[in-house]
């Protein structure tokens, strides 16, 4: 390690590394410089200004975020005129900015309004002309809404760097400058494919996911529907934070009973219909490792990636689980098993899906996903919206009493509820195989090689002397890393699993923003929400899900077995390549663009 | 993905392969664009996704520098171009009252086409014929010392030429 050296912050001395940028050194010494187009994954715009200091001997204030340490450098963060500068700064911000904080979905959780209070912003001084544009209302997640957009390029950069979608850009220049897909498109046409980290990471409302809470509210009071609703594994990791829980607090006992509390008649957990995916998936993985079917076999379950496959890897269809995503076989087995069982007619039922996830929206619109002309979810709202439903209804989230989700489409092994975090799949998936393939126990059951939040792990495994080789991605970035792997060497592994979102489902586009003084997609958080799924798998004492009861009575009373016609007609689908204009093929960029 | 197979989008296509083993090849995305508008007098979109794909540089990236310089044409242009001189001494001289004339006599905004796809209208910064300002570029023919009446008659001549 190298030496450190001695820099002064408002006077006094301190001891830090070099090689970093004086933002980095301030944010160790406890220093918070105000920040807005920063964001530590992403690459370094430099463009907001607002993280301005003062530097002893420089010509000009220097943008904090780009600038690095040197030796004896006198930084000085908080002196009148620097702050009357940054308040400037951000005084021109709110100049080209429509004044509705008190309509606007971000407020209480805008990165911009807060900055204006720290700032002390309390008049406006720089009236002049103000941008005016219409919302992008044609996808079925992703709203665009460029009237809020103030241009710190944080999701062009996460669309290109994290996720290289490369859908969006900053067009034409100056004060006409405006965030959108190329050719102008419509989000809803555009290669976009609603994983909506662009929402995660924007400052303010210039990203939205399409709200349905209203519709939802409305159906909710209508006494001729059976309102039956599912949740995903990790909307109970995070949804606290909603609530200002701190980040890895389980809260799947109140959310069923504050679900119970808005007017459904039957909660159920999406990690039922996990186990039946892994049921589904684990068995097609034999089928094809035993039939020599195509391998490497990749995992289908995350809607965002569904969509970026069928654009930019095409030729891997044959490669994709033809499973449905649990959510999907969830509103299959709703609308069938269920409806049988209860004696109503499937239209009846309005199947609601609670997802950590804006690309679920997308997903329950495919009119491949229908079954008997049905959808098997009709509105899925994210884990902001449901937070939003929960506090708008009155409902005490941190003090209600926790309750059970009902039978019998509510009960999950540990294996299910791992599926919401990175690793997590494809771990459920080998604990069944293990078990199906080998008709033994496998005895360690926590696969620790493919937990955690690096960008791509692998790991082996042996059954009956045969050697499995799998391997995990996370975010489409390093999806797309992996899968140009799986171009040049097809035969290197058997079962990949990809999730589209950084950490997996419990980094989704629909999860609660970040709080006061956190980050985005902060990889503390991730971890602790993923430690919150783990601990619930521990917890449970089936972990198999295999061994779910109520998974094998759906098979026994309706399914018949894995892949059986009736599986195939309810829980299986196929996807066909889409080529939407202004597309090219992913490849992993040999040089920065 | 559209197939073009055309003439003009073999040029294209053999420019972009005869810089390709350039080093920092992406940095030649302006002088491709160039060529595009060159050839085809604007950026088509099923050109600019034909260039995405041929340099591997993400479509949306390539908008995006399409929409920053003003040069890039994004829509037709017509037969002949019509630059206005506004630079300082064409601007003391009069040139907004040309700029005027030529948009009341053909019906467009700066920027824009004639719906006979005969002009299209654009400002333009010094052209280097102050001596004469005000001053009209048609094309790459240089008018100079103009005033409305003139400049309506210059118009009509190209109006003639074309039979209209």
């Amino acid at each position: 390690m190298a030496e450190q050296i001695t820099i002064y912050i408002n006077n006094k001395a301190y001891k830090v590394d070099p090689n970093q940028t004086i933002m980095q050194a301030a944010d160790t010494l406890g220093f918070h410089i105000p920040r807005l187009c920063y964001h530590p994954k992403l690459s370094i715009e430099g463009a907001c200004r607002v993280c301005i200091v003062e530097v002893e001997g420089a010509r000009n204030y220097v943008a904090s975020c780009a600038f690095p340490v040197s030796d004896g450098m006198k930084i000085h963060t908080n002196t009148q005129a620097l702050r009357k500068a940054r308040r400037d700064i951000i005084e021109l911000i709110l100049d080209n900015h429509p004044q509705d904080c008190h309509t606007c979905e971000r407020d209480g959780n805008c990165e911009l309004q807060r900055l204006a209070s720290s700032m002390g912003i309390r008049a406006r001084h720089f009236e002049g002309p103000r941008k005016r544009y219409e919302k992008d209302l044609s996808s079925d997640a992703v709203i665009r809404d460029p009237e809020k957009c103030i241009l710190c390029g944080r999701c062009v950069r996460m669309c290109s760097e994290i996720q290289q979608v490369h859908n969006l850009t900053q067009a034409h220049r100056g004060f006409n400058t405006v965030v959108m897909p190329a050719y102008n498109m419509p989000m809803g046409e555009s290669v976009c494919t609603a994983c909506g980290q662009c929402i995660n990471v924007c400052p303010t409302a210039a990203f939205l996911e399409k709200n349905y809470t209203q519709e939802l509210f409305e159906k909710l009071n209508d006494p001729a529907l059976v309102k039956v609703v599912q949740f995903a594994p990790s909307v109970r990791a995070a949804i606290g934070e909603a609530f200002d829980v701190p980040p890895g607090r389980n809260m799947e006992g109140q959310l069923v009973a504050a679900l119970r509390k808005l007017g459904f008649d039957y909660v159920f957990d999406t990690q039922f219909s996990a186990d039946l995916t892994i049921m589904e998936e684990a068995s097609e993985f034999l089928e094809r490792v035993q039939n020599k079917g195509v391998l490497p076999m990749i995992t289908s379950c995350s809607s965002a990636w569904m969509k970026c496959m069928e654009q930019f890897y095409p030729d891997l269809i044959a490669n994709v689980s033809t499973c449905k995503s649990p959510m999907s076989m969830q509103g299959a087995v709703t609308k069938s098993y269920f409806a049988q069982k209860i004696g109503v007619d499937p239209k009846k039922i309005l199947s609601v899906a609670t997802m950590c996830c804006t690309a679920k929206k997308y997903e329950a619109a495919r009119p491949e996903l229908m079954v008997d002309g049905m959808r098997g979810v009709d509105i899925v709202v994210t884990t902001r919206e449901i937070a939003w439903m929960i506090k708008s209804a009155g409902i005490d989230l941190l003090h209600i009493q926790p309750e059970e989700p009902d039978h019998p489409l509510g009960m999950s092994s540990g294996a299910g509820a791992i599926f919401g975090t990175t690793g997590g799949v494809m771990e459920a998936a080998i604990r069944t195989a293990y078990g199906l393939y080998t008709g033994q126990t496998l005895v360690d059951i926590e696969i620790k090689g493919i937990r955690g939040l690096k960008g791509i792990k692998e790991g082996t495994l042996e059954m009956d002397g045969k050697e499995i080789r799998v391997a995990v991605a996370h975010g489409l970035g390093n999806a797309c890393k992996l899968l140009e792997q799986v171009r040049s060497d097809p035969g290197r592994y058997h079962f990949i699993e990809i999730m589209g979102c950084p950490g997996g489902c419990v980094g989704g586009g629909g999860q609660p923003y970040a709080q006061c003084n956190t980050i985005p997609l902060d990889d503390e958080a991730l971890q602790k929400r993923a430690q919150a799924l783990y601990d619930l798998d521990r917890s449970k004492t089936i972990r198999r899900s295999h061994d779910n009861p109520d998974v094998q009575k759906l098979y026994k009373e309706f399914l018949q077995r894995p892949l059986s016609p009736t599986s195939h007609k309810y829980l299986h689908t196929h996807y066909k390549p889409k080529t939407p204009l202004g597309i090219i093929p992913a490849k992993e960029r040999q040089s920065g663009v | 993905m559209t197939q073009v197979t055309n003439e003009k989008m073999d040029q294209v296509l053999g420019f972009i392969d005869s810089i390709s083993q350039k080093p920092y090849v992406d940095s030649y995305l302006i002088a491709v664009l160039h060529k595009v508008q060159q050839l085809y007098g604007y950026l088509p979109q099923d050109v600019m996704d034909i260039v995405a794909e041929k340099m591997q540089i993400p479509t949306a990236h390539i908008w995006g520098v399409a929409t920053f310089y003003h040069y890039f044409n994004l829509s037709p242009i017509g037969k002949h171009t019509l630059s206005v001189c506004m630079g300082t001494a064409c601007y003391v001289k009069g040139a907004e009252k040309i700029l005027e004339t030529l948009k009341k006599e053909l019906k467009i905004e700066v920027g824009q086409t004639t719906e006979d796809k005969l002009f299209t209208l654009q400002e333009a910064r010094c052209l280097g014929a102050c001596g004469i300002a005000p001053v009209l570029m048609v094309d790459d023919k240089i008018y100079g010392e103009l005033d409305a009446k003139k400049t309506v008659e210059i118009i009509n001549q190209y109006r003639k030429a074309a039979g209209k």
